[in-house]
């Protein structure tokens, strides 16, 4: 039996760590080839709801990552996506959702390194997790185990 | 509450307020929210530990904003919601005359924002107390058995959407879950389906919940969903040091930041 490889979706904004992610392929590091990144004007664009919406879809691990504090394209967009991931967090948690199964980063244009890293350690981590079989059942839940409980 | 209806009915034969909004008791016995008009009717109104409904759902209503000035019955919750609502630019302080109701029952004499804002600064702000034990059992379960705990209330969802139709927060006239293009949460009731329909609920009113409780009290199948904002609730005071509706000025904590937020799961 093949080896499980994770699929990994990152979310990143577009001026930090997507450069960042440039930088990483210009400097020719080798990194995880399981994620698959999604491109935002900014980390506050970035919706809760795309979370779900990316492991509704199969993804057993997501990145979410843009620029340091302080250094956010728009000022203040990495601030207040702050704040909602903290909430985001906590409530996921709350309602019993892997929360190991989602890093939270921030790369700057100028780490190329570290993107290598987030991506290799996060990964890494979801291998040792596996699929994530509880979100995925609960997704493709038959039709009739719905009705059975009404 | 003799205070209330002779209050009720001056405020009305003076004409200061177009309508008031209160309690009375429907034909088969029930408590229900009634909306006076006519000042030979303000002996209707009473005030019981019944009366648990949160009026301040009905401010944001334009069938009610035309009625003119509103008097409102408004215990603790209520006065915290019509708080969010003017720190929220949904109504002003003008539309409104409050008619408090303390703790005991008893009629307050409320003059102006602040006196309000005083008397809610004074109260007890945290979760009602039969809300915070099973928030207290609930996060002392492990994490597979709250994802379980959870699965099986959210099955019983049937997407009536009382929750938010309850909520006094929830006035947006276009709802998240109306948008379908695309359509971020499914029309049809599932578990999953529910789950995301929740999740988006209690982010949307995360910072701003007061805790009233209302949504789970609205919720025909019994789900209690209040406790997903409540948990918000609390998490926001722990985090944030705020608790929603006790300030006409607050910005809701979502929609400002403040460079020193700390966590400690960002790498």
């Amino acid at each position: 039996m093949p080896e499980f490889e994770p699929k990994i979706v990152a979310f990143v904004c577009n001026w930090c760590t997507y450069a960042g992610a440039d930088l990483t392929g210009t400097s020719r590091i080798k990194y995880s080839p399981n994620v698959k990144i999604i491109r935002f004007p900014c980390t506050g664009r970035i919706d809760f709801m795309l979370l779900l919406k990316a492991f509704a879809n199969g993804a057993d691990g997501i990145i979410v990552s843009g620029c340091h504090p302080n250094d956010c394209h728009y000022t203040s967009g990495n601030f207040h996506a702050k704040r909602r991931w903290i909430m985001f967090k906590e409530l996921m948690d709350f309602m019993g959702i892997d929360m190991n199964r989602i890093t939270f980063s921030w790369v700057s244009a100028a780490e190329g390194a570290k993107w290598a890293e987030v991506v290799n350690t996060t990964s890494a981590r979801i291998k040792e997790l596996g699929p994530y079989v509880s979100y995925k059942e609960l997704v493709n839940r038959p039709i009739e185990e719905e009705v059975k409980n009404e | 509450m003799n205070n209330l209806n002779v209050k009720a009915r001056k405020l009305l034969e003076t004409k200061v307020v177009g309508v008031v909004i209160g309690f009375e008791t429907g034909p088969t016995g029930i408590v229900r929210p009634a909306f006076i008009t006519d000042p030979s009717k303000a002996d209707t109104l009473i005030y019981d530990e019944h009366c648990t409904q949160n009026l301040a759902v009905y401010l944001t209503k334009p069938e009610v904003k035309k009625l003119g000035k509103i008097g409102i019955v408004a215990p603790l919750q209520v006065m915290r919601g019509i708080m969010m609502l003017i720190s929220e630019m949904q109504i002003t302080a003008d539309d409104i005359i409050v008619l408090g109701i303390s703790s005991k029952g008893e009629l307050l004499e409320i003059s102006d924002i602040s006196v309000m804002q005083g008397l809610i600064e004074k109260s007890e702000l945290s979760n009602p107390l039969k809300d915070k034990e099973l928030l207290d059992k609930l996060t002392s379960l492990s994490r597979e058995e709250r994802f379980k705990w959870w699965q099986n209330e959210l099955s019983k969802c049937i997407k009536c959407y009382a929750c938010r139709q309850a909520c006094p927060l929830c006035y947006c006239t276009r709802c998240f879950v109306e948008v379908n293009q695309p359509q971020w949460i499914q029309v049809q009731s599932n578990t999953y389906g529910n789950m995301e329909w929740h999740i988006l609920r209690a982010m949307h009113l995360a910072g701003r919940c007061i805790s009233c409780g209302e949504c789970g009290r609205a919720c025909p199948v019994g789900i209690p969903c209040h406790l997903l904002t409540m948990y918000l609730a609390d998490e926001t005071f722990r985090y944030f040091g705020v608790r929603a509706g006790t300030s006409d000025k607050m910005k809701s904590v979502l929609s400002v930041y403040d460079p020193g937020d700390k966590e400690n799961f960002i790498i």
